[in-house]
């Protein structure tokens, strides 16, 4: 099924290229890492898995970098490949935490902070933003995120039961959706 | 010790079998249950934390080691880690085969399609939780207001934004 061949050793490197260099974000790194630069994967082959790690629970670029490794050099290579992509991240995320932990009382650490997280809420909230508007026109659909901000928001439910009730509704709502849109 | 490994094990295996839409929806019941429900970390230190991941690069999880090395060190750093990552990728590895059976039926494009509200409703609560968290005065506001227009209008580099907002952070204005 696999035209290329891919070792253990260049799973591993690989991702984890792509996990140093992914910053904001390391979705559109990841395809021209995987498609472009390996060849590991044709783009249609790239799109379709990347349609399952989207699908299932846990980080996207995360899930792909199981996928790709399980693919090629089964349980082993997911192991690679994972390790790989959040190895390097960690090991920065972790001298980042050392270096606010031994300084957090300095009032320009402090100040550098209070910008630095607003900042990254910024980010945040543009993301919450784009992956809003396509709800537009569709009320079933803002309804349904509407009850599970507020529930989270402001009512501060737990996330297991406000999934457990809100997800096989919103999945019954686009279920019609689906099937009045057949019958058109 | 032991007890709170095996409370950041069971944390953040659910959280993980949770995360439909990536990791960012998980981040309110990470902050309920690291913050509200385990007094682990402050809020401010929680939003501290997140904006230090969100510095570095890597996939959208990278706050998850951070929280496990901040509450337990490195057994909380490879707890976390693996709890976070584990159930979710053998779910991965489990359903790949599958895969190629149930792309194409219907149920399976219902449950992505009604996934989506969900995955908003959760990611609009997280960005208001970490911009209440981060936010403490009008200054403050107005950067976390300037970067999430720029970074929708404009094709600017969030690294630049993450600069910016640090360097009026450092000047201490409005704080």
């Amino acid at each position: 099924m696999n035209r290329v061949q891919v070792s253990l050793r260049e799973l591993f490197t690989g991702f984890l290229g792509l996990g140093l260099m992914a910053f904001g974000g390391a979705m559109p790194l990841a395809r021209r890492t995987i498609v472009e630069q390996r060849r590991w994967l044709t783009p249609e082959e790239f799109t379709e898995l990347l349609g399952l790690c989207q699908f299932l629970p846990g980080g996207n670029v995360i899930n792909l970098s199981v996928a790709i490794g399980m693919r090629f050099r089964g349980v082993a290579g997911s192991i690679a490949a994972m390790s790989g992509l959040i190895g390097g991240p960690t090991a920065i995320v972790i001298a980042l935490g050392v270096i606010y932990e031994r300084t957090q009382n300095n009032p320009y650490v402090q100040h550098l902070f209070a910008g630095l997280a607003a900042a990254a809420a910024g980010l945040l909230v543009a993301m919450a933003v784009k992956i809003a508007l396509p709800l537009r026109g569709r009320p079933a659909a803002i309804a349904i995120a509407v009850l599970g901000f507020a529930a989270i928001a402001v009512l501060r439910v737990p996330l297991l039961p406000t999934m457990l009730v809100l997800t096989p509704l919103s999945i019954a709502v686009a279920t019609r959706r689906t099937a009045t849109g057949n019958a058109q | 010790m032991t007890q709170t490994l095996i409370a950041l094990a069971l944390i953040f295996g659910e959280l993980s079998l949770l995360a439909f839409g990536g990791g960012n929806t998980t981040l309110p019941e990470m902050h309920r249950q690291v913050v509200d429900v385990h007094h682990w970390m402050t809020g401010t230190e929680f939003s501290a934390l997140y904006a230090l991941a969100q510095a570095a690069p890597g996939p959208n999880l990278m706050v998850v080691p951070l929280i496990g090395w901040h509450v337990a060190g490195w057994q909380g750093l490879i707890v976390t880690t693996v709890a976070k990552m584990g159930p979710s990728s053998i779910i991965t590895m489990l359903v790949l085969h599958a895969w190629e059976r149930f792309k194409d039926r219907p149920w399976r494009r219902a449950v992505q399609a009604g996934l989506v509200p969900v995955t908003t409703g959760l990611v609009a609560a997280s960005a208001l939780l970490i911009a209440k968290s981060a936010d403490t005065h009008w200054v403050s506001w107005a950067i976390t207001g300037v970067c999430a227009v720029l970074t929708i209008r404009t094709r600017i580099h969030p690294l630049w934004l993450l600069l910016g907002g640090s360097l009026i952070g450092l000047t201490g204005f409005g704080q």
